[in-house]
């Protein structure tokens, strides 16, 4: 469960480049909630992922997870509550390291690291069965350093790690953009599977607003920084396209919808 | 060039080998702790010229005042575990770029070493007259060769053990992907002193065996240390790749770092005996560095370069030409 309370972020403020990147959102996902997040460019939505995250600490207001509040520690620290997909496939994992020894890592997400050996022998098996479910057939290359997959496989790995050790909330920041479309939908695919099956609360957020549509059970849309729009249940199955794009011009962020929103959206 | 030849002795050459090796294996330990901060960390950590002569003054102070000699050494890692926390506190908690956070605590262990500790430029003990297991007497030449080999071999499966660790692994990561690594939960700032204080406290160890192995300390004995270790590294890689390629693991790859020393200074006692001056010995050390670090780079650009390009495509016009003009002539 994630609880944002009226948080408000400012970049740069008191220089020319001030932008006020969150204006006082508040938004609360029950547990099990799948949140799509849909804006232009610059409306906030990595924003709110890295706010939560605790990259940086908010100006004001407060953040809960699973009813503990988490306002007031650092990212190292919020990482046990939380499993993390980014945009760009090579931040994600470590790219020198072997493929179990980057699993072998998330798997100790949150807990004390010891001088107990990194890679257990019982862990193989484990993680081999694990990368099955993947079917990318990277069972079968355990030890090879991950530097050698290809965004794609690395995007998957990610989120395998992300979701091994079941996260409070998994936050998934346009985590298909950087991929070409027959592997976005793979790695979309493998998304809700994991999501479904451990019934996590997974906020995403993307640009494309037919997978903000398709995925999930509840859509935010955000512009300027604020959340303008919010449905959920009946009302986001039955969800166009162009209600979205009415939406966006209502709220006067017609402005911040790029062309690549609209592009990836046309199928 | 014949009196040249005449002048230089083949059997001084073969007595100085032992020395080159004994001094190789010193050094070596140093560069295993460049290669925790140059390899794992991805650190430029020049804290070391600083914090080997520290290694070095500590233990000859220790030995002045009638310590054991290998509690001494033991003090030596401790005062460099000191010099590494004093860089990773310096970039970590004031967030000064790695190479001057190394700079300003080496700088300032000069003024430390030579007015805190030595008290002096230099300080020597009496070697004939202790119980030194380290030491350039050629009698005792074997058995200082086979102790030094023991502690290289010993600090290198503790840090084959240590970098296999969860610990351990988290600071390799560290070392490759932060933000990857603070989303796993780690704390990459601690990590990063920890590496640092491990790092230099073998550097100090490597000091201090070297003022016990030469019988003095000498304000000046860490300068230019950095690019000493950064050629072990760099050499042992280099060799290393080229004997094993693919199937270089992680135990071969610290070992190589020794070895890679060892190797140094073996060339080092043969370019001294072919009457190289000895202080253009630092020059020399950072040419053959440069080259080593810059090959690598130009053979991967030349592979993938627009001025290849150009040729090749120019090459197939040529061709196409001479082709064109056979057949015309047919």
């Amino acid at each position: 469960m994630l609880e944002i309370r009226d948080i408000s972020k400012t970049f740069n403020a008191g220089t020319i480049n001030e932008k006020k990147a969150l204006d006082h959102v508040s938004l609360t996902l029950n547990d099990g909630d799948f949140c799509t997040v849909i804006g232009g460019n610059g409306a906030g939505k990595s924003t709110i992922m890295n706010a939560v995250a605790g990259v940086w600490p908010v100006d004001e207001g407060s953040i809960l997870i699973g009813g503990k509040d988490v306002t007031g520690l650092c990212e190292y620290k919020r990482a046990s509550f939380l499993g993390r997909v980014f945009q760009d496939p090579m931040i994600g994992t470590a790219a020198d390291m072997q493929i179990v020894e980057n699993l072998a890592m998330a798997a100790r997400r949150g807990k004390k690291r010891t001088l107990r050996w990194g890679v257990t022998k019982q862990e193989y098996d484990r993680y081999r069965e694990l990368l099955r479910t993947l079917d990318l057939g990277l069972e079968d290359r355990m030890t090879a350093k991950v530097g050698l997959l290809s965004g794609g496989q690395r995007q998957a790995l990610t989120l395998l790690m992300a979701t091994m050790q079941r996260p409070e909330l998994l936050l998934l920041d346009e985590h298909t953009a950087a991929l070409d479309p027959r592997t976005a939908a793979k790695v979309l695919e493998a998304t809700d599977r994991i999501v479904s099956e451990n019934k996590l609360t997974t906020m995403m957020v993307t640009h494309n607003m037919k997978d903000a549509i398709v995925h999930g059970n509840r859509l935010i849309m955000m512009s300027e920084g604020r959340k303008i729009f919010d449905v959920s249940g009946e009302e986001k199955k039955n969800l166009k396209v162009a209600d979205l794009l009415r939406k966006f011009e209502e709220a006067g962020g017609a402005n911040e919808i790029s062309d690549r929103m609209v592009l990836d959206s046309q199928e | 060039m014949l009196m040249y030849l005449a002048s230089l002795n083949p059997i001084a050459l073969f007595r100085s080998c032992p020395g080159g090796i004994a001094q190789g294996l010193i050094w070596g330990i140093m560069a295993l702790g460049v290669f925790i901060t140059f390899r794992m960390l991805n650190f430029a950590d020049l804290t070391v010229d600083g914090s080997f002569a520290t290694g070095g003054a500590v233990c000859i102070m220790l030995l002045l005042q009638g310590w054991n000699p290998e509690i001494a050494l033991f003090f030596s890692f401790l005062a460099g575990v000191a010099c590494g926390l004093v860089t990773g506190i310096f970039h970590t908690v004031f967030g000064i770029p790695d190479i001057l956070a190394g700079i300003l605590t080496q700088i300032s262990l000069w003024s430390i070493n030579l007015v805190n500790i030595l008290g002096k430029a230099n300080q020597a003990i009496n070697a004939g007259t202790m119980k030194l297991r380290i030491t350039s007497n050629f009698i005792y030449m074997p058995r200082t060769i086979l102790i030094l080999f023991i502690c290289c071999a010993v600090i290198v499966v503790i840090m084959y053990w240590y970098l296999g660790t969860e610990h351990g692994s988290a600071l390799r990561a560290t070392g490759i992907n932060p933000q990857m690594t603070r989303a796993q939960g780690i704390n990459t700032d601690v990590m990063k002193v920890v590496g640092l204080a491990l790092s230099n406290g073998l550097v100090a160890l490597s000091g201090g065996m070297l003022s016990q192995y030469q019988g003095f300390a000498d304000i000046n004995m860490g300068r230019g240390a950095i690019v000493i270790g950064l050629a072990a590294v760099i050499i042992g890689e280099v060799i290393g790749m080229s004997i094993f390629g693919k199937r270089m693991n992680f135990m071969l790859r610290l070992s190589f770092v020794v070895a890679g020393s060892i190797i140094y200074y073996l060339v080092y006692v043969l370019v001294l005996w072919l009457k190289f001056p000895a202080d253009e010995m630092k020059l020399l050390t950072a040419i053959v560095v440069a080259i080593f670090l810059a090959v690598p780079y130009l053979k991967g650009k030349s592979a993938n370069s627009f001025g290849a390009l150009a040729r090749r495509n120019a090459k197939l016009a040529k061709q196409k030409q001479n082709d064109g003009k056979e057949e015309g002539s047919c």
